[in-house]
């Protein structure tokens, strides 16, 4: 896909007298405006969550790529950003935040503890040795902790990923 | 009080006592049997008058085990560090001071999670941070755990 084409609105436009005529496929406009409006839940286990704090603010302002609407309850977001450490005692209400989240939702897995445990993989008997044990990760980003910017690459790569979904297809294809 | 002091009124109340200065603050040396008695007299005697338990903490050296209290007196500014020896590795008991401080209720819960240290007469002897059905002591050097990847 080109650079361009990422930001263009997936419709044809058909000029006709008194206006125009858009023809689009159902499953592009949803993904579309389903990419465009991720509600990522408030969730932070420990400095990662610091940067993403970070990327929320003035200065980096997720807004624009559409994730301002940051909510406080499972039941309302699209997202989970895992932004930290996740110890053996957290990993069920980790497990018990994600089964609330209502479906189709997300998950980013930020910073080195997510994806591997990262400085606490070895001589520990207390850390999840990477959040996809738990539940399962759509984007990984490395780092320890990761710059904003590598947050916000990743939240822009996984609207990518929505907006090659089938919303009506198949479905979404994701292990439990 | 400075430390000559310290030491000179404490081998009075407690002739057993033995005494450690290599470290920043004045070590008082006992067994865990005597800790208790020892901890009242640091409390309630005017002249240390210990208000204040900084520090609560275990240290496992494989043959035994040590205690470690760190006190300090807000009026005279001294700092007294007490260290338990508990020659029992395989059953570690030692008298709770929860009833003199307060703050120790929860360390020595941590203490009992961690290094499985059991705290006589503790109001309410649970682990603290660990599930209730957690196996082991983690931080015992002699813990085991089939997951952990050593490096």
């Amino acid at each position: 896909m080109a650079e361009t084409e990422k930001l263009v609105f997936p419709a044809q436009l058909h000029q006709t007298q008194d206006g125009g005529i858009v023809v689009s496929k159902l499953d592009e406009m949803i993904n579309w405006a389903r990419s465009n409006s991720l509600w990522p839940l408030v969730f932070g286990t420990s400095c990662c969550a610091i940067e993403m704090m970070s990327a929320a603010d003035a200065k980096y302002d997720w807004s624009r790529f559409g994730f301002e609407v940051a909510r406080a309850t499972p039941r309302q977001a699209d997202l989970i950003i895992v932004a930290g450490t996740i110890v053996m005692k957290m990993a069920p209400v980790l497990k018990r935040l994600y089964d609330q989240m209502p479906d189709p939702k997300y998950v980013i897995a930020m910073g080195a503890c997510t994806i591997s445990g990262g400085p606490f993989f070895y001589n520990t008997y207390s850390v999840v040795k990477g959040v996809d044990h738990v539940i399962p990760v759509d984007v990984y980003i490395p780092g320890c902790p990761p710059r904003p910017e590598a947050l916000l690459h990743a939240m822009i790569t996984l609207q990518e990923k929505i907006k090659h979904e089938s919303y009506f297809g198949k479905g979404k294809e994701k292990s439990k | 009080m400075t430390n000559e002091e310290i030491k000179q009124a404490i081998t009075t109340f407690l002739p057993s006592a033995a005494y450690d200065e290599t470290g920043e603050f004045l070590s008082i040396l006992v067994d865990g049997t005597e800790l208790r008695p020892l901890m009242r007299e640091l409390r309630s005697n005017l002249n240390f008058d210990c208000d204040y338990l900084f520090c609560l903490t275990c240290i496992d050296w494989k043959a035994h085990l040590t205690m470690v209290y760190h006190l300090l007196s807000k009026k005279h500014k001294h700092t007294i560090v007490v260290k338990a020896k508990l020659a029992d590795v395989n059953n570690p008991q030692i008298e709770t001071v929860s009833d003199i401080w307060r703050t120790a209720e929860f360390h020595e819960r941590e203490v009992y999670d961690l290094f499985g240290v059991k705290f006589l007469n503790h109001p309410d002897m649970r682990r603290l941070l660990l599930d209730e059905e957690w196996e082991g002591y983690p931080l015992r050097k002699n813990y085991v755990d089939e997951n952990m990847i050593e490096i």
